[in-house]
């Protein structure tokens, strides 16, 4: 074992005491702490951390960028970590919720965004039933070649249908309404209901910068930070919400699905319909965070913003962070959407890098670095039993 | 919880009427024929042992009662309900309710949820309930987490449960099945080898805890090699051979018979 493994080990085991830690504090310690993180990344974008800040991209539209992605991994967590279904076409759902809010908000219609939105969702929701309803007979690898053909189905048709805008997309998607009076350019005058100043570093001397202060819920061209508190906003209501359905009787019968499917079905669990349940919600989270993007900053999609690569990507951020537990969906997505952000300055590496991290992290955590707690049970007691298998070895070996 | 009142005093062998009738099922897989033209019934109360030579159909006939396969002919039918064309988990919800050969627990769940994956099968509460917290969920998760406290208290492996069930020994999986099992609130419960690698201390445990059960209100179908265990605790036995049944009756007419002897032990050529 050569040093930088065990060192690696170090840091895992004192993270996964200290998370263990956490987890024996009593509740209003835990509330507390929980509120103190999210203020924090509340605050990120205004506080522009020395290294974390990305200096040759706005900080503000990384975030958001790094949000929505979050958020498409809080989705694609219930169906590959809940439920236990890959699905490589994913990004399929994400375009689909894109291009419903970009079509009903400019280019067919000129409806409001927060009317589109829930229209962005249930009509995402629909698309996953009817690919769920004739695939999830299949089992495991069919499923996940199935899923990889739907995802660049939805691609192929964005480029040749006219009436979705073809090759060239949608342009000038609207914003989310503001709140409080619209500003009349970036950063002119004091607009929006209040202005909170971000934060400059000069060194480690950190000053307030009032030039480029943000119009609170001044949903504008110019500043993205309003974007991100808004999308923050709505990761934090899936989070609790998820948090209700998985400890329940859904979340037992996803879990006893995804374990042994006969052995589930023959226990009164009706797999198919929860199957299809999980996959209908994970498309409805993935759609409302293409319906968010659509509506971002740029408000521009085009067949492009969908790729197949950010399929691989959403089942990265998945596998990353510890598939099956919330939180580490949410870090995995943002680790892998900020990391080739934060790199942009290395441009022609930033992807080998990029791929390097990511190898990295599958060789030193196969389970993620946020695995579920009761994985890491799994884990541990395994080890214990071939640690007590190579001591009666061994034993044997002396005899 | 069915009804615990039922008096050991009554006769429960004869007067009660069957709670699943399996009728001349046949089922081939290709060329082979696993199950030949087999009818039998379980009664209500009654433990029935279903015993035979390995690759008799033991198993198989279990798997067409259940729902895993279906019957190539013949039909299989529960408190008069045919189960043909039923879907598995329906199947689970009428009353029949089985635990594995080769144990087939929810590795990564704790003991207690287990229990009450088999406890939520006749639970109305869906995604609304459970994202609103309804009254309905509170009330339905606590029923059933004191149905699931209650039987693993009855199994024995109350101690444990929130241990995970891979962690558990192998003998308390196979409780733990038991457990489960019974949580779906069946009528007729099957146990499918429950006795598979116990030592004799654990299956005196075993009959102990079937009898229990079979006091609970249970219908109760066996499969076992045991023979001492099958002998103890079975109030009549049906034998399969090749896929046909061979025998019928109570433990001591199935232990005279020279059929089932004969299947057991071979034929002994130089006596006859």
């Amino acid at each position: 074992m050569n040093p930088v493994s065990t060192a690696l080990r170090a840091v895992a085991a004192n993270w996964d005491r200290m998370i263990d830690g956490f987890h024996r504090k009593p509740l209003p310690v835990r509330i507390a702490v929980m509120v103190v993180i999210a203020l924090f990344f509340y605050a990120l974008p205004l506080l522009r951390p020395p290294i974390i800040t990305t200096n040759s991209i706005d900080f503000g539209g990384v975030m958001f960028g790094v949000v929505a992605f979050a958020l498409v991994a809080l989705g694609l967590n219930i169906v590959i970590g809940y439920a236990g279904l890959l699905d490589l076409g994913y990004v399929g759902f994400y375009a689909v919720g894109a291009y419903t809010t970009g079509v009903l908000t400019a280019y067919h219609g000129a409806w409001p965004f927060f009317l589109v939105l829930p229209i962005s969702i249930a009509v995402t929701m629909v698309f996953g039933v009817v690919l769920g309803a004739p695939t999830l007979r299949v089992r495991g690898d069919y499923l996940a070649i199935v899923t990889l053909g739907f995802g660049e189905i939805i691609r192929i048709c964005l480029v040749n249908v006219e009436w979705l805008g073809a090759a060239a997309g949608i342009k000038d998607i609207p914003h989310p309404p503001s709140i409080g009076p619209n500003p009349e350019g970036p950063f002119a005058g004091k607009k929006g209901l209040f202005d909170i100043p971000r934060v400059q570093w000069d060194g480690i001397v950190p000053s307030l910068d009032w030039d480029h202060a943000t119009h609170f819920l001044t949903f504008g061209a110019g500043d993205a930070i309003p974007y991100y508190w808004l999308l923050l906003s709505v990761v934090l209501l899936v989070i609790a919400a998820d948090r209700l359905v998985k400890a329940s009787r859904v979340g037992r019968a996803w879990e006893a699905t995804r374990e042994d499917e006969d052995a589930a079905e023959l226990m009164g669990v009706p797999t198919f319909q929860y199957k299809l349940m999980a996959f209908a919600l994970g498309a409805a989270i993935g759609g409302m965070s293409g319906a968010f993007k659509a509506s971002g900053q740029g408000g521009y999609i085009n067949p492009q913003t969908f790729p197949l690569l950010l399929s691989m990507l959403f089942v990265a951020a998945v596998i990353v962070g510890g598939a099956g537990n919330r939180w580490g969906a949410v870090a995995g997505g943002a680790l892998v959407a900020y990391l080739p952000e934060r790199f942009r300055d290395i441009n022609d590496y930033r992807l080998l890098l990029f791929g390097l991290a990511l190898t990295v992290l599958a060789i030193w955590r196969p389970e993620g670095l946020l695995p579920p707690r009761r994985t890491r049970r799994v884990k541990a007691a395994e080890a214990e039993i071939e640690a007590i298998e190579e001591g009666e070895l061994e034993e044997g070996a002396h005899a | 919880m069915p009804d615990t009142t039922t008096d050991a005093t009554a006769d429960t062998v004869t007067a009660t009427k069957a709670l699943l009738e399996v009728d001349h099922v046949t089922l081939k897989f290709g060329g082979l024929t696993a199950l030949d033209d087999v009818s039998f019934e379980i009664r209500e109360g009654e433990i029935l042992g279903l015993i035979g030579p390995n690759g008799a159909g033991k198993t198989t006939c279990f798997n067409v009662m259940t729902g895993v396969y279906r019957p190539t002919s013949g039909q299989v039918r529960f408190d008069g309900t045919p189960l043909t064309k039923m879907k598995r988990y329906k199947i689970t919800k009428l009353g029949i309710a089985r635990t594995f050969q080769n144990i087939r627990l929810f590795k990564s769940m704790t003991v207690i949820e287990n229990v009450l994956v088999g406890a939520d099968a006749h639970s109305k509460v869906g995604f609304w309930d459970a994202l609103l917290r309804t009254p309905r969920y509170r009330r339905t998760e606590g029923e059933a987490r004191a149905r699931a406290a209650e039987l693993l208290e009855l199994v024995g492996i109350k101690a444990r449960h929130d241990e995970l069930a891979s962690n558990l020994s192998y003998g308390d999986q196979r409780r733990l099945e038991i457990a489960r099992a019974m949580a779906t609130g069946p009528k007729l419960l099957c146990l499918d080898e429950p006795a598979a690698g116990f030592n004799p201390a654990e299956k005196v445990k075993l009959m102990e805890l079937i009898r229990k059960v079979r006091d609970a209100g249970y219908t109760v179908l066996l499969i076992e090699h045991d023979m001492r265990l099958v002998m103890g605790v079975t109030d009549r036995i049906v034998v399969l051979e090749f896929g046909q049944k061979i025998a019928e009756g109570t433990p001591a007419e199935i232990r005279d018979n020279p059929a089932v002897i004969a299947a057991y032990l071979g034929v002994d050529e130089d006596a006859s």
